[in-house]
């Protein structure tokens, strides 16, 4: 799809998957729900938008089917905090049941933020999910990367994702 | 009387990949009790070391959140259905501000 004025560049694969998570896998989405969840995070820009990642795990490979967008709860915090209400968790995985599918982790945004996790997410965090984040920069998307929590919960491990369209892949550097 | 309990998929991997399991049970804590004598390694998942139920995983029986109702102690029959949820939250660190602030033209 073109998009008037802004050449698309996808971060490359920087590294290998660690082995630190035992469930670790690849990470299979279409570029339709890629800007989906750009647009989400411009329309909630300069606040984090937040969300469900619906899909099926297919030998080792997590593949998207569809997000859910939903309400960010932290309304005290929203430029640098999300919050899912467990009702709305409640709710998208009947949702998700119901058409077959689960709740493959979650996406959120960084407003004027790397797309790296920070601590608080990582303390946050649960394992085999995976964590996508946006960076949005003065209201533009910039890199979204994939994550998953290592099995000692110590660290956010890069998660290879794949553009199923193209099959092109790329993965998050795990330092600065 | 056993009723359904919905497992989250970063659970399965300790309830043998059952993404519901039926489990005996008058009370949540009896429920949960039964389930976690039958699959062991959730216990700790669910439980901190003094033997409560975690800050970051809710139960809800069908839409309502335990911690509303009666707790551990609230009541199940065989319609009902108990979730397990976990809590979801993250963002930015504290940074984020401040780095708006210094990259406003």
């Amino acid at each position: 799809m073109a998009r008037a004025g802004v050449a698309r560049s996808y971060p490359l694969i920087v590294r290998a998957a660690s082995q630190q998570a035992k469930h670790i896998m690849a990470f299979e989405l279409r570029r339709k729900e890629w800007e989906r969840i750009e647009k989400e995070g411009i329309a909630a820009y300069p606040e984090e938008c937040c969300g469900v990642l619906l899909g099926k795990e297919q030998e080792g490979r997590k593949v998207l089917s569809d997000i859910v967008p939903l309400n960010n709860a932290r309304k005290d915090s929203p430029r640098n905090r999300f919050l899912i209400l467990p009702e709305d968790f409640v709710r998208s995985e009947r949702e998700a049941r119901a058409r077959g599918l689960d709740i493959l982790g979650f996406y959120h945004s960084h407003p004027d933020h790397p797309a790296r996790p920070s601590d608080y997410d990582r303390e946050h965090a649960w394992p085999w999910y995976t964590y996508l984040i946006l960076a949005v920069e003065k209201g533009q998307p910039r890199d979204m990367t994939g994550w998953l929590l290592s099995d000692d919960r110590a660290s956010f491990l890069p998660e290879e994702m794949t553009l199923s369209d193209d099959g092109t892949k790329f993965e998050a550097r795990s330092g600065t | 009387m056993s009723v359904k309990v919905i497992i989250p998929a970063p659970l399965r991997q300790y309830t043998e990949k059952n993404d519901s399991v039926l489990v005996d049970g008058q009370t949540v804590d009896e429920v949960l009790h039964n389930l976690t004598e039958r699959y062991g390694d959730l216990r700790k998942h669910l439980y901190s070391d003094e033997g409560k139920l975690r800050s970051f995983v809710n139960i809800y029986r069908n839409d309502e959140d335990i911690r509303y109702l009666d707790k551990g102690s609230t009541a199940v029959k065989e319609s009902d259905v108990l979730s397990i949820v976990p809590s979801i939250a993250g963002g930015a660190t504290a940074m984020a501000d401040g780095l708006s602030l210094l990259t406003k033209d």
